[in-house]
């Protein structure tokens, strides 16, 4: 067995065992993280690979999440099956955007979807939804059940632990596609676009299904990333989905390190767990805290955190 | 082998006592001890509605002043009051660390609909008490579908009937223009004024909605005025409140103005926005404002004014938040008194279905009141003048009696 | 007809407040290339500086001049220290630490002011000497006031050796790097001026809006649309751009659609312009080296 293997071997069997270590919260806490790491590594797909600035990431993560909801509520879906549909339909509203999106560049792009995150919320509560969306009062949603008793280290299987293992599942199985997608001709042809377009275009690359294609893609990921929050959170509304949470998503991929697969779960990290931190430190101006320690990390790491590991590994030359 | 029989009886006897105690507590909701009493909250003191982070200070205050004499019943207050920056996944990540992790005997005051809403569920499957939330929503009020939660407030739906039945009473053509604000909040009180005008209901000739991320309500006003509305139902918090009723002024449209007790403050909406804008606007009232002078001499007043003074040293008294945060506190209190000894969750929820009290700042003539099948604490309320200077009761006072 | 006019000319005092917004942030993109997203912020804050001179008794517009330089030197201070490290950074670099001053700027007011709604009285009559069925006395100085603005900059950009040298920085800052001209020192004095501008912008809003931290959170997002719409890197666009936005935003939201789905159309229209239009009503076309 090579080395990779046996990491690869006692990282798996820590992530199995993890949910059994920590008391019910921490691993509801793990939860979020997880489903923002998802969401986190779609706004990747597109603005780190490809270069495209979205400031409303947050819409297709709400999409996602108002799709299991509904589904959930009146078609009694179980919350396994409206995650590929979730994933369709927010792969269609990223298509929707990203045709439009050819046009727009840079600043341009990111005023129109950060109007797309700011407007999301309204059309949630907009009347003629209503009886779907449950309009400003939400929809309540029930976690899957636990499908079997288990104990392990004095813990038992409950709901909390059973859906760490569904989004472990689903997220290693997102990221496992995305890192071969990225790798592989695919992801070379979205790199170029992002670095030389006009040059690509040239040798053949077919921009505009390309660009449209990373945009679907990337809402579509962070549209899964949302169904499976409204699971975990077992609660949507119009509210949990204003334009910060579009920033959010947004700082995780920057701090994380743009262009990277794993800097995802970094980055979702910091959104999850900072402003927790931030409370602590600070009682009465937590935000300020949260910003300072933003705004420091991005002129020590300019790369993000995958950035300052690998300038870390290669031994930091000037 | 002497250490481990030693270390064998240490560990038996510590079980022993531990499990002595545990029986002792085992009928006290986790968060008791014999000197102390944890109680957990959730307020937006960051966002959107961060104004109403007041409160929460509020109860921080009034939980100190009751520390500060003694407690309830030898317990101290342990309050925990987190910041959910009206978000709802994270008032669900407070709320479960509350009672998760720092074990909180209760849910006390929590503010928001849509917040509440995402805790509704939960809490009543863990059979916490989620006591006198703060919103007006209808909804809260269900011992049968959720016994573990009450609001405290009277709802917004039966404040826009109690309207309805006024304009039907003084004005029965009258034309009704309102502006909502376009939540759960305006929308309940909207439905109220409906359900209220019934068959009439076609007295609204029109009706705008404006969201809290409008830079103003400008055009939603000329145009209720332009629809040739003769009288008002203004459901805007106080920011907008105070906007709209400037605006009216501005336009010179004086209709008959109904306010929304959330929006009545003087200190924060009637004099920011002109004092004299609004002579003759109509609210209903429960709580005493602050800077009415009718209530200088009340007893109850007093002794509000004299906590503040103490506790809250650098609070504006103009502001009526601060009056809404006393009130709920001292009902909070009065439920653990009555508790006694036995802080176990279900009697914490029974003495809260069993409350017939007097509140200092509650106007006179209104009480909290609650039942096993009435979780409405507050239902009464009063019609109010504005004089320019002050709210001027008159009328009856409308609700159950 | 009259409830047209009256959703104009609401138009188009609401517009001068997007346009003030719009060129504070045209004025830094022209120094920099980046769109200060903590605009509305820093103007708030800097509109609560105000206030709190005006409660320690300093007349209206003493505290008026005093805050716009107060806030010059507040940006001049924030380009120093948070912007020059990440000045050769990748954009979203910048964008990041936007987003930083963004949540400080909003918590430092909450703390220092506290979150409760506070008036701010206009300086302006409350009835306007023309046309007063139509236009308040607050919204007809605040038209004023931002003409008033466009006027200064202007002669300031044309007129004077330090805008001329702010000019070349912008345009050219290797050569005007070579002539002598501090560039560092010109994106300083571009952030200065912006803040200034959106103290204004600010200190128009309060009195319509009401102060409070969350003042300018709705106001951004329409500044950064009417800056787009006119030209980012023009300022007569920006202006052009904010009046249009204003008007736009009322008579849709009166006549079109309704209150319901407003700010969705409004956008929506903007950014279909946009794609007709790329670089805005009034922005230069440009072009890259392949």
């Amino acid at each position: 067995m090579n080395l990779r293997s046996i990491h690869t071997l006692w990282i798996a069997a820590v992530l199995v065992v993890l949910p059994f270590l920590f008391e019910d919260f921490t691993v509801f806490q793990i939860n979020l993280m997880l489903v923002y790491a998802i969401a986190v590594l779609g706004l990747n797909v597109l603005t780190g690979y490809g270069g495209q600035i979205s400031l409303g990431h947050g819409a297709f993560y709400a999409i996602g999440a108002y799709t299991a909801a509904v589904l959930m509520e009146h078609a009694q879906m179980s919350a396994y099956m409206t995650l590929p549909i979730a994933g369709l339909i927010s792969l269609v509203a990223g298509i929707l955007v990203g045709f439009p999106a050819l046009r727009l560049a840079g600043h341009y792009l990111a005023l129109a979807t950060f109007a797309l995150a700011m407007a999301i919320p309204q059309l949630l509560k907009y009347d003629s939804f209503e009886h779907y969306t449950g309009g400003v009062q939400g929809l309540v949603l029930m976690k899957p059940e636990v499908p079997f008793e288990f104990e392990l280290f004095g813990q038992e299987l409950n709901d909390d632990r059973w859906l760490y293992y569904f989004i472990l599942l689903v997220g290693t199985f997102i990221f496992w596609v995305c890192s071969n997608l990225m790798k592989g001709r695919i992801g070379r042809a979205i790199m170029a676009i992002r670095e030389q377009p006009i040059a690509a275009g040239a040798l053949g690359v077919n921009l505009a299904a390309v660009k449209t294609m990373t945009f679907g893609l990337s809402a579509a990921i962070t549209g899964i990333a949302g169904a499976l929050g409204a699971v975990t959170v077992a609660y949507v509304a119009p509210d949990s989905f204003l334009a910060f949470l579009s920033i959010s998503i947004l700082v995780g991929a920057v701090v994380g390190g743009l262009g990277t697969i794993w800097g995802a779960l970094f980055g979702a990290a910091f959104i999850q767990f900072i402003p927790n931190v931030a409370d602590e430190i600070s009682k009465s101006a937590p935000w300020a805290v949260y910003g300072a320690i933003l705004i420091a990390l991005i002129y020590v790491a300019p790369g993000g955190v995958m950035g300052l590991l690998r300038k870390l590994k290669k031994g930091d030359t000037a | 082998m002497k250490i481990k029989f030693a270390l064998a009886s240490v560990a038996v006897g510590a079980a022993l006592a531990l499990s002595s105690t545990a029986a002792l507590a085992a009928k006290n909701a986790p968060g008791v001890t014999d000197t102390e009493i944890k109680i957990g909250n959730h307020m937006p003191y960051s966002g959107p509605a961060s104004a109403y982070g007041a409160i929460g200070q509020a109860f921080t205050a009034y939980f100190k002043y009751v520390n500060d004499n003694g407690g309830v019943n030898g317990r101290k207050i342990n309050f925990i009051s987190l910041d959910d920056g009206y978000s709802p996944p994270k008032t669900v990540e407070q709320v479960r660390k509350m009672v998760e992790q720092e074990k909180v005997a209760l849910i006390f005051g929590g503010l928001g609909t849509p917040t509440n809403s995402a805790v509704h569920k939960y809490l009543n499957s863990k059979k916490v008490p989620m006591l006198f939330v703060q919103t007006g929503a209808t909804k809260w009020g269900d011992p049968k579908g959720h016994p573990w939660t009450m609001g405290w407030q009277p709802n917004y739906q039966a404040e826009g009937k109690i309207y309805a039945s006024h304009i039907l009473e003084t004005n029965p053509n009258a034309k009704i223009g309102v502006l909502y604000q376009n939540d759960d909040y305006g929308k309940d009180y909207l439905k109220g004024l409906e359900d209220g005008l019934g068959a009439k209901k076609s007295m609204i000739v029109a009706a705008a909605s404006y969201e809290t991320s409008d830079p103003s309500i400008d055009n939603q006003m000329v145009a209720l005025k332009a629809a040739g509305a003769n009288t008002f139902f203004n459901v805007t918090t106080p920011k907008f409140a105070a906007q709209a009723i400037k605006k009216a002024a501005e336009m010179g449209w004086k209709p008959t103005h109904y306010l929304n007790s959330v929006s009545s403050s003087a200190g924060s909406v009637m004099i920011p926005a002109g004092a004299e804008n609004c002579i003759g606007c109509i609210t209903s009232a429960y709580l005493m404002d602050p800077t009415d002078p009718q209530w200088e001499s009340n007893k109850g007043f007093q002794e509000y004014k004299a906590w503040l003074a103490k506790y809250m040293p650098d609070a504006n008294i103009k502001n009526n938040l601060y009056v809404t945060g006393y009130a709920h506190a001292i009902t909070m209190m009065q439920v653990l008194k009555q508790a006694g000894n036995d802080l176990s969750r279900a009697n914490i929820m029974k003495q809260a279905a069993n409350l017939d009290m007097e509140v200092g700042v509650l106007m006179p003539g209104i009480k909290v009141k609650t039942s096993p099948t009435d979780f409405y604490p507050v239902e009464n309320k009063q019609l109010a003048r504005w004089t320019g200077k002050s709210w001027e009761l008159f009328g009856p006072i409308y609700g159950p009696k | 007809m009259d409830g047209f006019l009256l959703q104009v000319f609401s138009g188009l005092a609401s517009g001068s407040i997007y346009a003030l917004v719009a060129l504070a942030l045209v004025m830094i993109y022209q120094s920099t290339h980046h769109i200060n997203l903590a605009q509305g912020e820093m103007a708030m804050f800097a509109t609560f500086i105000a206030w709190a001179l005006i409660q320690a008794g300093v007349s209206y517009w003493i505290a008026f001049f005093l805050t716009i330089g107060i806030a010059f030197v507040g940006g001049v201070l924030v380009q120093r220290i948070f912007i020059k490290p990440v000045e050769r950074a990748p954009v979203l670099n910048n964008v990041i630490v936007f987003v930083g001053l963004l949540v400080i700027f909003n918590a430092m007011a909450g703390w220092i002011f506290d979150h409760v709604v506070k008036s701010f009285d206009s300086p302006f009559p409350t009835q306007s000497p023309v046309l007063n069925s139509y236009i308040s006395g607050h919204q007809l100085g605040t038209v004023g006031v931002t003409f008033g603005v466009v006027v200064v900059v202007y002669s300031f950009f044309r007129f004077t050796p330090i805008g001329l040298a702010m000019r070349a920085a912008a345009q050219n800052p290797d050569s005007a790097a070579l002539v002598g001209i501090r560039v560092s020192w010109m994106l300083a004095l571009g952030w200065g001026l912006a803040a200034s501008i959106g103290s204004v912008a600010g200190m128009m809003a309060a009195p319509v809006l009401f102060l409070d931290p969350n003042l300018m959170a709705g106001v951004l997002l329409y500044g950064f649309a009417a800056a787009l719409l006119g030209g980012i890197d023009n300022a007569f666009g920006a202006i052009v751009g904010g009046l249009l936005v204003g008007v736009i935003e009322n008579i849709l939201g009166a006549y079109v659609i309704g209150n319901d789905l407003k700010l969705t159309v409004a956008l929506v229209l903007i950014v279909g312009t946009l794609t007709l239009m790329p670089n805005g009503l009034f922005g230069k076309n440009v072009v890259t080296r392949v």
